[in-house]
């Protein structure tokens, strides 16, 4: 990936390698908060914010501490323990400084800490090689993916609501299913890759 | 609640995957052939299992406003452990699992049995617990893979099933087939389930 230059990592990240669609990361949340198209955007601005912290964070813990001191097997001990010290950090903040975004995203925050996509692109960034620039790049990008599917499925599901599902589907086999289609559609993207 | 059933109970009435809808991200990633979910739902066993173990012996040593820290670094030492042991010894399998083997460390079945049972639960109970969540994970696993690889590539297991008497629908192992297998395995659940409560 790292020698697809800027604009193909972004496009890697957002649609043919969408975070959730092809890389299955953050289906919990994905499942979870799609019920209103309202509490997608505000999960997705989250997990935004969170992402981009916890990689601009672990990146450097990485290359600079771990793996000149030759200790790469901590990686997933301290990077988890980065992003919960993180998102704790975060929440704190924003409770006394901005009290109309804790409003909004503060519910949220505590459900990222296991949200999977966060620590995975972490890994992804320095399993795949990329720079810094690059890694923040393909972070951002997979945010947005993610805020893309999720706001996506959210007005399907919205939509669902007020139709008529056989009952042992209601719920989460017709979220998977539309899931599935919506995952085939973004499959169509491949040739950009 | 008697022993048996704290084991029994994971298997299917509190199913992880097909009931509770946890750990939703490695069962739709790692399902594509019946060894890898293999594979998959043994590593999370064995760090279901430690780390249940572990947490209900400190569990009145550890302060409860610090407890999830501490829980998460517990499970990560195990999957810590998983992780070095699948590089030395199944190397195959630990490249095809891949990222998905340090991401055991966020799965929600793991962190919510330590904080939900074995933080409260003597040590016994919660080791039957770990290992009866952890079995039916690798169930919930296997059956999703059974069916990818049965209709996407025509084995199981890596034996030939149709014998090139059908052609595979290579969808099933593309990431589409996860979740529409996932969705109707889940719809079939409810139907036997609603069955089951209506025949007492």
């Amino acid at each position: 990936m790292a020698e697809q230059g800027i604009i193909g990592i972004l496009l890697i990240a957002v649609l043919t390698q969408n975070v959730i669609f092809a890389r299955f990361l953050g289906i919990c949340p994905y499942l979870g908060v799609s019920k209103q198209l309202s509490t997608a955007f505000g999960m997705s601005a989250a997990v935004l914010f969170v992402m981009t912290l916890a990689s601009a964070l672990t990146y450097p813990i990485h290359v600079l501490i771990l793996e000149p001191a030759g200790m790469d097997y901590l990686q997933t001990i301290s990077f988890i323990l980065v992003i919960a010290g993180l998102v704790q950090l975060v929440e704190i903040v924003m409770k006394k400084t901005a009290r109309t975004l804790y409003g909004a995203l503060g519910i949220f925050l505590p459900l990222i800490t296991t949200n999977c996509a966060i620590l995975g692109v972490a890994i992804i960034n320095l399993n795949e090689k990329l720079d810094y620039l690059q890694a923040m790049v393909f972070t951002m990008g997979s945010a947005a993916g993610f805020g893309l599917a999720l706001i996506i499925f959210s007005g399907i599901r919205e939509a669902l609501s007020v139709r008529s599902v056989p009952e042992a589907m209601r719920g989460a086999p017709i979220g998977l299913i539309t899931a599935g289609i919506l995952a085939m559609a973004f499959m169509g993207f491949a040739g950009l890759g | 609640m008697s022993n048996i059933s704290e084991l029994t109970k994971g298997l299917w009435k509190e199913n992880p995957v097909l009931r509770l809808l946890l750990g939703m991200c490695p069962a739709l990633a790692v399902t594509t052939a019946v060894e890898y979910a293999v594979g998959m739902g043994l590593s999370a066993t064995f760090v279901l299992l430690s780390s249940n173990v572990v947490v209900a012996s400190l569990r009145n040593i550890i302060p409860a406003k610090t407890r999830l820290p501490c829980f998460i670094v517990i499970i990560a030492t195990f999957v810590t452990i998983v992780d070095l042991v699948l590089n030395g010894f199944a190397h195959d399998i630990h490249k095809s699992l891949g990222i998905f083997i340090p991401l055991i460390v966020v799965n929600c079945v793991i962190l919510g049995r330590a904080e939900a049972f074995a933080s409260k639960r003597p040590v016994f109970d919660s080791f039957l617990d770990g290992l009866g969540m952890g079995l039916g994970f690798t169930l919930a696993l296997v059956a999703l893979a059974s069916v990818r690889e049965i209709l996407g590539n025509g084995t199981w297991l890596g034996m030939s099933l149709t014998g090139g008497e059908f052609t595979p629908v290579l969808l099933f192992v593309l990431p589409p087939g996860a979740f529409i297998s996932l969705g109707f395995l889940l719809a079939g659940m409810n139907v036997i389930e609603k069955r089951r409560q209506a025949n007492g």
